[in-house]
């Protein structure tokens, strides 16, 4: 990407300030709702609006016509009038300066042969006037290092490492919403709304040379150029790790994106191949495509396929296990070294084995130590850890009985909140020490998002699990992306 | 679209390193048994021709012959069988092939990613199995090794009921000699190569037929 192109998506995720055009004084339309987003969220360059009379609105001092604001002061608009009027809204921007437009405006290519004909000149005028064009007919965008939430819908998420482009607008905020649910925050966030001007693809090349991207996610539906798809899907792969969620991937959902994006369908096998050929992480599910991204936010990247399971309770480790065996993972081998520094640590019934079930026979800093031991291990490149929080759990149900705090209730309640958060740190200072990923899998992630484990997963930055299973496919992505690297000597 | 015959798609296809059979042309039953006398029995007789894509549904193969006799007898109905729109025919003599495992491979052009090379689990129940893997063309040989790797059933590569393990870098060959064959040539439409058996001794998957489509 070019130096000006840059600047224009600067333009666009960090303006100095931003225009709301449109702004309705009624709290249900899309302008007024725009204007509150970006005022409540913590956005510091200047904001300005218009609204047709002129009047105040969320304690702004709304201007009739673009031409009343001063020059160069604003590089964004954020578009909520209606299509007839954008073309010369476009022109009056462009001579204060705004050098980037997102438009929300529906009527245009989703909108039969006059919203197409509409769309086109949109296109030529914005081109013509030097404003990068995002959307029409799209939900806004998200930039936390600006703290800008520019967009129509909810919600902000917290700040983070994960990028993301997405055909549906809807998408963008499923995304941001699990990112609120896990703290795995986002950087950037756009829907693309039609991609008149703008497409997905080229979101995702300012994202590969974002400094405040790690991973982008993007959530497709057509192809239309899919050989020039390909190649720049594998520039940006090149640069940082890309998951994509494709739609209508069968028959039934290729026909159901044809009504909703006029995409035309790709065969599934060739775009399954051609990721895999370009090096992108393709996910199936919606949280599968999240958690992919997420692990990558915030784990080291895995230098081999070799797993190691760490349990207190054995069912769990025993369906990981199986988990690890479908997966292209392994199940590391538990070496003799190894094996005699933890018959050290505990007593005679643990597993001795991969899944490593600590059966019960730990004591006050038997996890720590042990996680330690198995990360160090030569022969292992990950790590599950399984348990956390049991203790909190109980722990709850103790301080929302009837008996607390008497009984030696408050002392030991205490004792294992505060052991379930000291052990998510450790996983977490151990992954970063050893340099390896060790992903905490837990259901209280979703049962008791509050308890002390799955707090001080969020609180060390990391996503915790709601499932094993979704930690082993996490990190099958993860080993993935780092064969095809390997293979290709990146 | 034209289809070109089973001998002239492998000739061009051998010109990118893809192996067939040592395989014969004859003209009559009498040039048919020299050519099996030469080859070893037992034989497959084919009839070939430009025209003729569907050998097998239109019964033009004949398996397992075992003696000159028999190769005088499939040489001289296979003849008879011939249609005028089958163009300029000619008997192919090639030895018998066995193995129980079938895979296929070929070229497809994509409507939005072009040549892409394809292999997949072969034999009758290909398509209820579905397991195959694509690349876009030109691939390197990580990608075909990928491939494979990534064909869902891997028990049937791997030894089996006492035959020996598919020749993972014989089918990389394939497959990179069709990635170059799509780069060579933009006419092609499509290439088949189905079946490739797999010697149950040697691991070789050797195309048995291949079908190669150009346009006009």
């Amino acid at each position: 990407m070019n130096a000006s192109r840059r600047q224009e998506f600067k333009a666009l995720f960090e303006p100095k300030g931003v225009v709301v055009a449109g702004v309705s004084t009624h709290p249900g339309k899309f302008g007024y709702v725009a204007l509150h987003n970006i005022l409540s969220c913590g956005y510091k360059g200047a904001v300005a609006a218009t609204n047709r009379d002129g009047s105040s609105v969320l304690g702004v001092a709304t201007v009739a016509d673009i031409e009343y604001l001063p020059n160069d002061m604003y590089d964004l608009v954020f578009v909520c009038t209606p299509a007839s009027a954008n073309l010369e809204l476009l022109e009056a921007c462009a001579r204060k300066g705004i050098t980037a437009a997102f438009i929300t405006s529906a009527g245009y290519g989703e909108a039969g042969v006059s919203g197409r004909e509409a769309e086109a000149h949109l296109v030529a005028r914005a081109s013509e006037l030097g404003i990068l064009l995002a959307g029409p007919n799209g939900q806004g965008i998200v930039s936390t290092p600006s703290s800008l939430c520019a967009q129509i819908v909810a919600p902000f998420p917290p700040a983070g490492k994960i990028a993301i482009a997405s055909q549906s607008g809807n998408f963008v905020s499923s995304f941001l919403n699990l990112a609120k649910a896990t703290g795995v925050g986002i950087s950037r966030a756009v829907s693309a709304g039609n991609a008149a001007s703008v497409g997905i693809v080229d979101y995702l090349e300012f994202y590969a040379e974002d400094p405040e991207t790690a991973v982008s996610l993007a959530y497709l539906e057509g192809v239309s150029d899919g050989r020039a798809l390909f190649e720049r899907l594998g520039a940006i792969s090149a640069k940082k790790p890309l998951v994509i969620l494709k739609g209508g991937s069968t028959s039934g959902g290729a026909k159901a994106a044809a009504s909703h994006t006029g995409s035309l369908a790709a065969d599934d096998r060739i775009f399954d191949g051609m990721c895999r050929q370009a090096g992108v992480v393709r996910a199936d599910t919606v949280e599968d495509a999240f958690e992919a991204a997420a692990t990558f936010a915030t784990q080291p990247r895995v230098r081999g396929p070799r797993t190691m399971i760490v349990t207190t309770a054995g069912g769990w480790g025993v369906v990981t296990a199986d988990a690890i065996t479908r997966s292209d993972l392994t199940l590391a081998s538990l070496g003799d070294d190894l094996h005699s520094a933890i018959d050290a640590k505990l007593p005679p019934r643990w597993s001795r084995n991969n899944p490593i079930d600590l059966a019960g026979g730990e004591t006050r800093d038997t996890i720590p130590e042990v996680l330690e031991l198995v990360a160090r291990d030569p022969q292992v490149d990950a790590i599950v850890y399984l348990g956390l929080g049991i203790q909190s759990n109980q722990a709850r149900l103790m301080r929302n009985g009837p008996f607390y705090p008497d009984y030696g209730l408050e002392r030991i309640v205490a004792y294992h909140e505060r052991q379930d958060a000291r052990f998510a740190q450790a996983a977490d200072e151990i992954s970063r020490r050893y340099d390896k990923p060790i992903l905490t899998a837990s259901e209280l992630a979703i049962a008791d998002p509050d308890n002390a484990g799955p707090t001080a997963v969020r609180a060390s930055g990391r996503l915790c699990y709601a499932t094993a299973d979704r930690a082993v496919r996490a990190l099958e992505h993860l080993w993935r992306d780092s064969q095809y690297r390997a293979r290709r000597g990146r | 679209m034209t289809t070109l015959s089973e001998a002239e798609s492998k000739r061009r296809l051998s010109q990118f390193g893809i192996t067939f059979l040592d395989e014969r042309i004859a003209t009559d039953p009498q040039g048919a048994i020299a050519a099996a006398d030469a080859i070893g029995y037992p034989v497959v007789l084919k009839l070939s021709g430009d025209g003729i894509a569907h050998k097998t549904e239109r019964g033009l193969v004949r398996l397992n012959l075992t003696t000159a006799d028999a190769v005088r007898e499939a040489a001289t109905e296979l003849l008879a069988m011939a249609r005028d729109s089958d163009g300029d025919v000619e008997i192919l003599v090639a030895p018998m092939v066995k193995g129980t495992r079938e895979l296929i491979a070929g070229l497809v052009i994509d409507e939005q990613f072009g040549p892409c090379v394809m292999v997949g689990v072969g034999g009758i129940f290909a398509e209820a199995i579905a397991d195959a893997q694509i690349r876009l063309a030109p691939l390197d040989r990580v990608d075909a090794e990928e491939m494979l790797e990534q064909l869902a059933t891997q028990a049937l590569l791997g030894e089996f009921r006492g035959e020996v393990a598919v020749d993972r870098d014989a089918l990389c060959d394939v497959l990179l000699g069709l990635s170059a064959l799509a780069a060579s040539d933009n006419s092609i439409v499509s290439v088949d190569l189905n079946p490739l058996i797999v010697s149950p001794i040697t691991g070789l998957a050797v195309a048995v037929d291949a079908l190669v489509e150009i346009a006009p």
